[in-house]
């Protein structure tokens, strides 16, 4: 078992009058994939977005401690800090790419920080000074590590936006590899794929778990309606209802555990459970 | 059909009634008011039938959603031909064309120059600036005042005017970093008024309404261009005959070059990781910002770039005519600027440059027509619009490839929010 990645504690997050999340505590373990299930409006994304410092947490303390125990409050850095010093990387629920730039220009764009470690570098680079052209052969050698192993290489050229939609949600997590996290954050990465597609994804998954295959690894925290992905892949599951933990544990015990079953059966949503 | 077009009337009578229907006329003891109702049915009718045409013209042609990889290819294909002959016709403009037409030349070059740097702002990084001539203006008085007060030299300045601008970039790009969209542009649109009407009013440094005159000219290398001739001018170190062309021949070539760079920089930039920022914010701040790239900078590098060259232009524009004063910063300016980098196409270098000679060298053309100018700007604009809604020549290069670059539609980009 690995060593505690990121420590959720009591995370409160307010809208107004709504408690979106509510006093919320779970750890992420590094080499883990920690996977946050619920029904829809459980205050899923919101903790997401607390963790990658879109939204600021009412209260709570969100503390990351990388490998070399690096120790971070992400509670009081800014959200591009978050992704650069504290390595967390993220997805989004609805597809952010940039659209009209080609799958390979995605992944350099990731690079940035490495590219362009500060201002002063970036407007050298114009005179060609600074060593940004060895940056750049670097950077796209790694993009094409990436490329290669979700399968994009022969989309390199083509604008993202022109993707179809299984490839446009694994070309989201090969720009979020490519910041090189110490975490990934997936934010239902397998909605709208089939089932082929998803089954590829859980591998991609387990593979940058482990770090196997494919350039870089990462723990995971993961969302995620597909119960057949999250079963298979997880090794710890937490589970929001109403902003509110119910429950935290592995795959099997969550299975047994009746409230979650009742959570979801109050949804409606029993199928889900029983994939 | 035929309801859209009379609410079209409607809404057109309702403007012109007062705007043209009424008119005032100097009587003999007080100002008198003419109606004209005949002007005012003749406009209304035009709107009616303009709009029964136009949506009669739509009606007959398929959703133009044709293919737009072919269009843009075609563009491309056009890019690649027509790039080196407007160039090669540009640089050899002084050997055959007059001077009225390098005067013209020069005009033109300075607006090329304007949308260059303005597209760097909106088209690269997709923030919507309407005060850019605010910039034009810092650089104008900073060559001005520094000349005058400390009798520095047009090539020392230039570079001073374009820091001084860079800098009033980042200070309006401060407060407005949180803005987006509408939001950004009015800003902005007030923060180019804001610059001008304090010229206008710090009489005792800028000299207000009155303006600056007697600004010197440049040099080529200490050789100063007069029509005199005498010791240490350029025609009589060439053993010329002095000739005040050849001062305009030599500005011309002085904004040739320094259009040149603006676009060098901007291309350049474009295809390293502080270009490739701009664009990714234009497409989606969010996820720049979950990639850890520091938004705040990003915008800020974006307007400070942007004001620099406009810095560098407003140089040049005072030394050109040696005299400024407020009047040659208003809003039009920023419109005109904007409308070209628009018209061009987002992003687009050589479209840019063709509606800059379109509109600005076609505007001199029509000036016997002085007062239907603003009519055919008006016009051309929404033709633009409903034709080729994203301008001229849009679509992207990605800045970088594997195999080989194939143009991107605009359909696929986003022009950012702000
Ligand atoms: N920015 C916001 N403003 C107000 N309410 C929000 C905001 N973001 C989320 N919520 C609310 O918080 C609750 C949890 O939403 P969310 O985290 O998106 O759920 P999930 O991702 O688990 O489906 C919902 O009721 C949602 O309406
Ligand atoms: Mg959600």
């Amino acid at each position: 078992m690995g060593a505690p990645l990121l420590s959720v504690e009591a995370l409160t997050m307010r809208f107004g009058g709504l408690i979106a999340v509510d006093a919320l505590s779970f750890e992420a373990r590094a080499g883990e994939i920690t996977a946050v299930i619920g029904p829809n409006g459980a205050g899923k994304t919101t903790v997401f977005n607390c963790i990658t410092g879109f939204y600021r947490p009412s209260e709570g303390v969100l503390r990351l401690t990388h490998g070399d125990a690096a120790n971070f409050l992400l509670t009081s850095m800014p959200g591009h800090q978050i992704t650069r010093r504290g390595k967390v990387a993220r997805t989004f629920q609805n597809i952010r790419l940039f659209a009209g730039m080609t799958v390979l220009e995605n992944l350099l764009v990731a690079q940035h920080n490495y590219l362009m470690p500060n201002v002063i570098n970036g407007l050298l680079a114009v005179f060609g000074l600074g060593g940004h052209g060895r940056a750049e052969r670097i950077a796209i050698e790694k993009a094409k590590l990436w490329m290669h192993a979700t399968g994009l290489t022969a989309r390199a050229d083509d604008p993202a936006g022109s993707l179809p939609y299984g490839d446009q949600r694994r070309l989201e997590i090969a720009r979020a590899m490519c910041t090189d996290p110490e975490l990934l954050c997936l934010d239902e990465p397998a909605a709208g794929l089939n089932p082929r597609e998803s089954d590829e994804l859980s591998n991609l998954l387990v593979r940058i778990r482990d770090g196997r295959d494919v350039a870089g690894r990462s723990s995971i925290l993961l969302i995620e309606h597909d119960m057949g992905v999250v079963m298979r892949i997880s090794d710890h599951v937490v589970v929001l209802d109403h902003g509110r933990k119910i429950s935290d544990g592995t795959p099997a015990e969550i299975r047994a555990d009746p409230k979650v079953i009742a959570a979801y059966l109050g949804e409606g949503d029993e199928d889900e459970v029983a994939a | 059909m035929l309801r859209d077009a009379a609410l079209s009337a409607l809404v057109a009578f309702g403007l012109f009634g007062p705007m043209i229907g009424l008119k005032t006329e100097v009587g003999v003891a007080a100002i008198e008011l003419i109606y004209r109702p005949i002007a005012v049915l003749i406009a209304v009718a035009a709107v009616f039938f303009g709009r029964l045409a136009l949506l009669a013209w739509k009606s007959t042609r398929p959703v133009a959603k044709a293919a737009p990889g072919r269009i843009a290819g075609g563009m491309a294909y056009v890019g690649r031909y027509l790039t080196p002959i407007v160039l090669v016709l540009t640089i050899t403009m002084p050997f055959y064309a007059e001077r009225y037409w390098i005067d013209l030349g020069i005009l033109v070059l300075t607006y090329v120059m304007l949308g260059w740097g303005l597209n760097i702002v909106v088209g690269l990084a997709g923030l919507l600036d309407l005060g850019y001539v605010a910039f034009y203006a810092v650089g104008a008085y900073s060559y001005a005042l520094i000349a005058q007060n400390f009798g520095l030299g047009f090539w020392t300045c230039l570079p001073l005017a374009g820091i001084l601008a860079a800098f009033w970039g980042v200070l309006l790009g401060f407060p407005v970093l949180r803005l987006r969209g509408d939001y950004l542009a009015i800003v902005t649109l007030a923060f180019g008024e804001i610059i001008r009407v304090v010229i206008l009013n710090w009489a005792s440094l800028t000299g207000g309404p009155n303006g600056m005159s007697g600004i010197p000219r440049p040099t080529l290398f200490g050789l100063v261009f007069n029509s005199g001739g005498g010791e240490g001018s350029f025609a009589d170190f060439f053993g010329l005959e002095p000739s005040i062309s050849h001062r305009v021949i030599f500005l011309f070539y002085v904004i040739l070059g320094l259009a040149l760079l603006t676009n060098w920089v901007s291309l350049r930039l474009r295809r390293l990781p502080l270009g490739r920022a701009w664009e990714a914010l234009r497409e989606d701040e969010i996820a720049c910002r979950a990639l850890g790239i520091d938004v705040t900078v990003t915008k800020l590098t974006a307007f400070a770039i942007g004001a620099a060259f406009a810095g560098f232009a407003g140089a040049f524009f005072a030394t050109r005519q040696a005299f400024i004063s407020p009047e040659s910063f208003t809003f039009i300016e920023s419109a005109i600027v904007l409308a070209i980098v628009v018209l061009g196409g987002l992003g687009s270098q050589l479209g840019v440059a063709l509606a800059a000679i379109v509109m600005i060298g076609g505007g001199e053309m029509f000036r016997d027509f002085q007062e239907y100018r603003m009519l055919i700007f008006g016009g051309a604009l929404v033709v633009v619009m409903v034709v080729r809604p994203r301008g001229f020549l849009s679509g992207r290069t990605p800045s970088v490839s594997l195999g080989t670059k194939r143009k991107i539609g605009a359909d696929l980009m986003t022009e950012g929010h702000g």
